[in-house]
């Protein structure tokens, strides 16, 4: 996976609790069998309108939220289906992190996966984080994972908590399969006392 | 020694190493495989040059993309063709065994892991995909992953996982006629919320539920993660032991997996992280009328008022909620009309799902304005459902009857509505776009949805005019 230690970035704020995967990628684009390219399908059915046409409205076709590489969002963010092309079609698209309330479980495993930093704040501070990306022309955030800590350059800062393992393998950018992999001796262990429970051979 | 719940004896067993400052591993005793989310992953085995250590442990087969026409219709649709052939084709290259499009055992892969006697009590049972809390049902720990999960669990037949957090959802009473376990479901949803059960396995308990059948508590444990929890379980008892026994994958040493099974039940007096309870009597069939299974009254209610929200915040999501699914508020859910019917999914396509609408639908016809579906579960589900002669119950009552698969519940096979059309669905989800883009999705029981097809509007089936 990506490391990820500092970023800075512009923010982009999409203000609505509850958005699910169903929203970030639409079914209609799951079908393609690689992991790339699926930056373009990001909220499609929201970005644009039935005729495919970027609708000026929403609030990532801004000009002023172009380039953005921080999400601000509403609480349970990514809830529903586990298709992890929400997550590649966020980082596809240039998000390294996404900062809410709260997020399903699911889906903030697969950012882990991916490099991608998922960031509880409580309401009120996502509320100012949406205010001042509101406000502000280029507004920026850094994310500092060392520290673990959020902050802006007019005055806003917050810390937040990380799993310290997860944290670990971001800083480093870590294969988790490989880690697991070096628990060799104690699958095999297992295995042994451990048949396999069903015959795949009627 | 310490008092235990049943998720935690089922997690304990599988617990490979504890390594200081990691997550504990734990082992997967039963990998389940489709063609939407897996081949990313094993484009990452090739990458790796790793192999899929258990195959034995793996089964594969085709359900989201495939089309609900009789099969040996030619896949329209390139991209998904190609899905399904590369599944095909990692499933050869890796040892794996696939019940494909042609075999008779294909299905939905929550409809077929049971069916076939894969699924049983005590295991850990993963899928890449969210609604793998169905076979909690039978007292396994079952929970949906992501395509890098996937990978890891083909190279490694393990997962690095945090233990969550246990709740008991405890349902006194019994559901009452025209009640079913889906209204049941959506009941818990309406009481604790779409993020309710975040973090958490659910054990669902209580007379309510010991009275289910192995079909009604699937379909309970399906919805769990509509709540937000990682799994939903259900202790293991006569009714799971009878459903298991005899089918193809069940244990050839049958006392010795029932008396394993017989301990795995929750500890009396074990403690669980929250504890939620529910009176069945009080519920009655449910309908959503929003784009989250959260947004939920009964079908003798109205659409919420404005007025009734809290904060502003769900004021606005409610206007555009309202907007979504064309609705104003306060309207009665029964003058709701409906333009389609979807029964099918990995929640109600069962063979007692199938049933149960088909008692509702004989001898009636399907209303002139509504176009209705029936899609089985699975293909033995279909063979099942014929030998009873429910197909024809169906077809003389003017609802298409059609081949197995996942179909309307997400519609990327060319099952889809149309912008603004409004169908009554006993699937699972009815977020925005989910049964295709602008389409509205009421999620509701198969009994009530067989009633809207006929009435055209939804209608309250404990008032249903049953005929022979
Ligand atoms: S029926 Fe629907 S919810 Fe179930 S596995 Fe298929 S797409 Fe997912």
């Amino acid at each position: 996976m990506k490391a990820f230690k500092v970023h800075k970035g512009k923010v982009a704020p999409l203000h609505r609790a509850n958005i699910d995967t169903d929203q970030i990628v639409p079914k209609q684009f799951l079908k393609r069998i690689e992991r790339t390219g699926f930056g373009e399908f990001l909220f499609y059915d929201w970005r644009r309108d039935q005729n495919g046409q970027l609708d000026p409205g929403f609030p990532l076709n801004h000009s002023r939220h172009k380039g953005a590489s921080i999400l601000v969002t509403g609480k349970n963010f990514g809830c529903g289906s586990s298709r992890e092309h929400a997550v590649w079609a966020l980082d596809d698209f240039g998000f390294r992190a996404v900062i809410a309330p709260s997020f399903a479980d699911i889906f903030a495993n697969n950012c882990v996966k991916n490099g991608v930093l998922t960031i509880v704040l409580s309401e009120a501070e996502v509320a100012q984080l949406v205010e001042r990306a509101t406000k502000h022309e280029d507004y920026q955030l850094t994310i500092d994972l060392q520290d673990c800590e959020v902050r802006d350059e007019h005055g806003f800062s917050a810390g937040f908590q990380v799993d310290e393992f997860t944290r670990h393998c971001l800083l480093n950018g870590l294969d988790d399969i490989g880690l697991t992999l070096q628990h060799e001796r104690e699958i095999t262990a297992y295995e042994a006392v451990h048949p396999a429970p069903v015959r795949l051979v009627s | 020694m310490k008092t235990r719940t049943l998720f935690e004896k089922v997690w304990d067993q599988h617990v490979v190493s504890e390594a200081e400052g990691q997550p504990p591993l734990l082992y997967i005793d039963l990998h389940l495989i489709h063609e939407v989310t897996s081949p990313q992953a094993f484009d990452g085995l090739r990458t790796a040059g790793r192999k899929v250590r258990r195959p034995e442990r793996t089964v594969a087969t085709v359900d989201h993309n495939v089309p609900t026409e009789p099969r040996g219709t030619p896949i329209t649709d390139a991209i998904a063709a190609k899905q399904i052939e590369a599944l095909q084709q990692n499933c050869r290259e890796f040892g794996v065994r696939l019940f494909d499009i042609d075999s008779a055992d294909q299905g939905i892969v929550h409809v077929i892991g049971p069916e076939l006697g894969f699924t049983q009590p005590g295991m850990t049972i993963v899928c890449g995909d969210s609604h793998t809390s169905t076979h909690g049902a039978f007292g396994a720990l079952a929970f949906g992953i992501g395509t890098s999960e996937v990978e890891h669990v083909l190279a490694t037949q393990c997962l690095p996982q945090r233990k969550p957090k246990s709740m008991l959802i405890k349902v006194a009473g019994e559901l009452g006629p025209g009640v079913s376990a889906k209204d049941l479901a959506l009941g818990i949803i309406a009481k604790i919320g779409t993020d309710g059960a975040t973090g958490h396995v659910i054990e669902y308990a209580g007379q309510a539920v010991r009275s289910l059948s192995m079909e009604g508590r699937m379909t309970l444990c399906n919805m769990s993660i509509e709540a937000g929890a990682r799994a939903g379980m259900v202790a293991p008892d006569e009714t799971t032991y009878a459903y298991v026994k005899g089918r193809r994958f069940a244990p050839r040493d049958w006392d010795s997996a029932i008396e394993r099974w017989k301990a795995l039940p929750s500890d009396a007096n074990a403690g669980y992280d929250a504890v939620v309870e529910l009176d069945a009597a009080q519920l009655s069939p449910f309908v959503t009328w929003g784009t989250n299974p959260g947004m939920v009254v009964p079908v003798s209610e109205r659409v919420p008022e404005l007025s009734a929200m809290k904060t502003d915040a769900e004021r606005n999501a409610a206007r555009r909620m309202f907007e979504y699914m064309g609705l104003e508020p306060g309207k009665r859910i029964e003058h709701i009309t409906v333009d389609r019917v979807f029964i099918g999914s990995c929640t109600n396509s069962r063979i007692e799902d199938l049933r149960a609408a088909a008692k509702v639908a004989r001898g009636h016809r399907v209303s002139s304005k509504v176009r209705a579906m029936v899609v089985p579960g699975s293909q033995a589900v279909k063979r099942a459902a014929e030998k009873e002669g429910l197909d024809q119950v169906f077809r003389d009552a003017g609802f298409e009857w059609r081949e197995s698969g996942c179909s309307m519940c997400l519609g990327m096979n060319p099952d889809i509505l149309q912008p603004g059309e409004r169908c009554a669905s006993t699937s699972n989800r009815n977020f925005e776009g989910r049964q295709g883009r602008g389409g509205r999705t009421h999620l509701v029981s198969p009994m009530m949805a067989a009633a809207a097809a006929i009435a055209g509007h939804f209608i309250d089936v404990r008032n249903w005019e049953f005929r022979n």
